[in-house]
């Protein structure tokens, strides 16, 4: 089936534009419902449950609390760009959410409706400089509003981002080495086996490249600016960060700003790792268009509603795990996140990327078509990656605990030499 | 019809927004009309259909060097200027001349008409086909590394010698 064109075109990029956007906005209402429902769960208690049945309507009241607060704009704040930089912070996590395809084409009469608002060409780097520009939100809000908890709050926040955005690009470098392409509906589809066509990987990126997965995951967490990597607005030390002097609706859109971040996050994962809208272990669902415009699979209006089903359960899992993430893990201290930016996962990216280019080239050298038998040795190499990575991280802590036994870092030991000094 | 719209409006964007990115006062708005004239550039580039380079150039200009611009600035806490850059009348003799050589440049390039999309060469109908079985990366990276890899990696080198530069220069007060 030919893909729709001419008006058809213009009117289904607009209805799509529409419907996801919507649809989008519901789901960080929701996500903010579902925040305060699983922190009551965490901490036992219940969590909103006054404003309609179970809570529900607590999202249209804080809206509306929003709205009805009183706006206030410091005297001394750069007006121009302290107004500018909420709109900046919500930006980049709502266009980015146009090149992410949600489920299998949909026919209509007039052809076949791709579920993605823009299949652009540069698909992954998009993402990447899209990704990029978020930073300038929390350095606006920051710098615009010349007081000195927001200044650090935005100096943490840029500092933070720039680290973790190269984590956040390197670990796709390995998704780009299997995937030899950067269209994300490609992306989708090598991760999903077929009868006929190009051979795929038929399996979600997530087994072949769990080390990548990994690192994805922490990276795409820390650019979301939430716990534990939530420096930049770290209540106890710089009061609320950058947004400190932002109030009502301003401080509304960062804050909604967070959950947009988070969902596009998750999606993201979704797609690079989790197979996208695939529907595990049933081939009947796939169907994908080839370079030359043939379909594979059948589209029909039952498996576009079910792969949309299954990509949104496949996100709200993952915002869940986020937010669980959120209220267990302590916030960390600003040198051990920088630390772990630069040190650790920059260095361990680049040797896990060579170490994935030789794999793939000796597997590929080796007479191994591409397809279960590749992925499944992949996986396996990644899984002994995987177990060395965890116990140079863990260091005997998971398996004795912390106390067990006290450590002689060099930090310490130069404070105790410090300190024997002193005396 | 459509193209020719936008590419009114992101070449007025990517003009204005370097007139303002010269004429602002203050570091920081300089600095965000330089981001938006990167941004409208890379707009005109996909009208080109040089997909690549317009992700490429927000990814490295607006997303990496001009975040590192805008934390200089930043820490510096840069206020308005309140002097002109250009003081005495050699230096304005030689902006005027350095301006007049660029435009010159550019009016050479445009009378010779290199302004035909990256498809020129080989038509509309193969670019096409070639973004849409390798994707924009991969129309960039066959060229690049099997007929050019010598000068990429020469280019490498200059990056990593510009780097042992900066090193050198920000050691040397050093005790």
């Amino acid at each position: 089936m030919e893909a729709v064109s001419g008006t058809a075109f213009v009117v289904a990029t607009i209805l799509k534009t529409l419907v996801f956007f919507v649809l989008l906005l519901l789901g960080v209402a929701l996500a903010t419902y579902m925040e305060r429902k699983v922190a009551g769960f965490m901490q036992d208690r219940s969590g909103p449950n006054r404003v309609g049945p179970l809570g529900i309507l607590q999202v249209m009241a804080d809206g509306l609390k929003f709205i009805l607060k009183e706006e206030v704009t410091p005297g001394a704040a750069h007006k121009k760009f302290f107004v500018l930089a909420p709109a900046l912070a919500l930006f980049p996590a709502t266009v980015l959410f146009g090149v992410i395809p949600l489920g299998s084409p949909l026919p209509t009469p007039w052809g076949r409706v791709d579920m993605i608002v823009a299949d652009v060409p540069v698909g992954f780097l998009y993402v990447l400089a899209i990704a990029s520009l978020a930073v300038y939100g929390v350095v606006m809000a920051g710098w615009a509003s010349n007081s000195k908890y927001s200044f650090l709050g935005g100096l943490r926040g840029s500092a933070q981002m720039i680290s973790y955005e190269i984590g956040l690009a390197m670990s796709l470098v390995p998704v780009l080495m299997l995937a030899g392409n950067v269209r994300m509906p490609v992306l989708v589809s090598m991760q999903q086996s077929f009868g006929a066509g190009p051979a795929t990987y038929g399996m979600w990126f997530i087994l072949p490249l769990l080390v990548a997965a990994f690192f994805f995951v922490v990276s795409g967490l820390a650019e979301t600016n939430r716990m534990p990597f939530d420096l930049p607005e770290a209540e106890a030390e710089i009061v609320g960060g950058y947004h400190t002097e932002y109030s009502s609706m301003k401080f509304g859109m960062f804050f909604l700003g967070e959950y947009f971040h988070l969902i596009t996050t998750a999606a993201l994962i979704t797609v690079f790792f989790l197979g996208g809208w695939d529907i595990p272990f049933w081939s009947g669902d796939n169907v994908r268009v080839l370079a030359d415009g043939t379909v594979v699979g059948e589209p029909t209006w039952w498996k576009t509603i079910l792969t949309l089903l299954a990509f949104t359960a496949k996100t709200v899992l993952l915002v869940a795990f986020f937010m669980f993430v959120r209220w267990t893990i302590p916030r960390f201290r600003y040198d051990q996140l920088m630390d772990l930016g630069w040190k650790v996962f920059i260095p361990a990216l680049m040797a896990y990327i060579m170490f994935m280019a030789v794999a793939i080239y000796a597997l590929d050298s080796a007479g191994v078509e591409v397809g279960l038998a590749f992925s499944a040795a992949l996986f396996g190499i990644n899984l002994l990656l995987a177990l060395f990575l965890l116990f140079l991280v863990d260091r005997g802590r998971l398996v004795k605990g912390a106390t067990a036994k006290t450590r002689k870092t060099p930090r310490a030991a130069a404070a105790a030499a410090a300190g024997a000094e002193g005396d | 019809m459509i193209v020719d719209f936008f590419f009114v409006l992101f070449a007025v964007m990517a003009v204005g927004g370097a007139a303002a990115m010269v004429l602002a006062r203050n570091p920081v708005a300089s600095l965000l009309y330089l981001v938006m004239s990167f941004f409208a550039l890379s707009g005109i580039f996909i009208l080109l259909d040089a997909h690549f380079i317009a992700a490429v150039n927000v990814i490295v200009y607006a997303g990496a060097i001009l975040v590192l611009f805008l934390f200089v600035i930043m820490l510096l806490n840069l206020g308005p200027s309140k002097r002109p850059d250009l003081r005495g009348t050699m230096y304005r003799m030689l902006g005027i001349a350095a301006a007049g050589a660029v435009f010159g440049l550019l009016l050479i390039t445009l009378r010779d008409g290199h302004t035909t999309s990256m498809a020129g060469g080989m038509g509309q109908a193969t670019m096409d086909a070639m973004l849409q079985s390798r994707g924009a990366v991969g129309v960039i990276a066959e060229p690049m590394f099997r007929s050019y890899l010598v000068p990429f990696e020469i280019t490498s080198l200059l990056l990593l010698v510009a780097i042992v530069g900066a090193i050198v220069l920000a050691r040397r007060r050093a005790p």
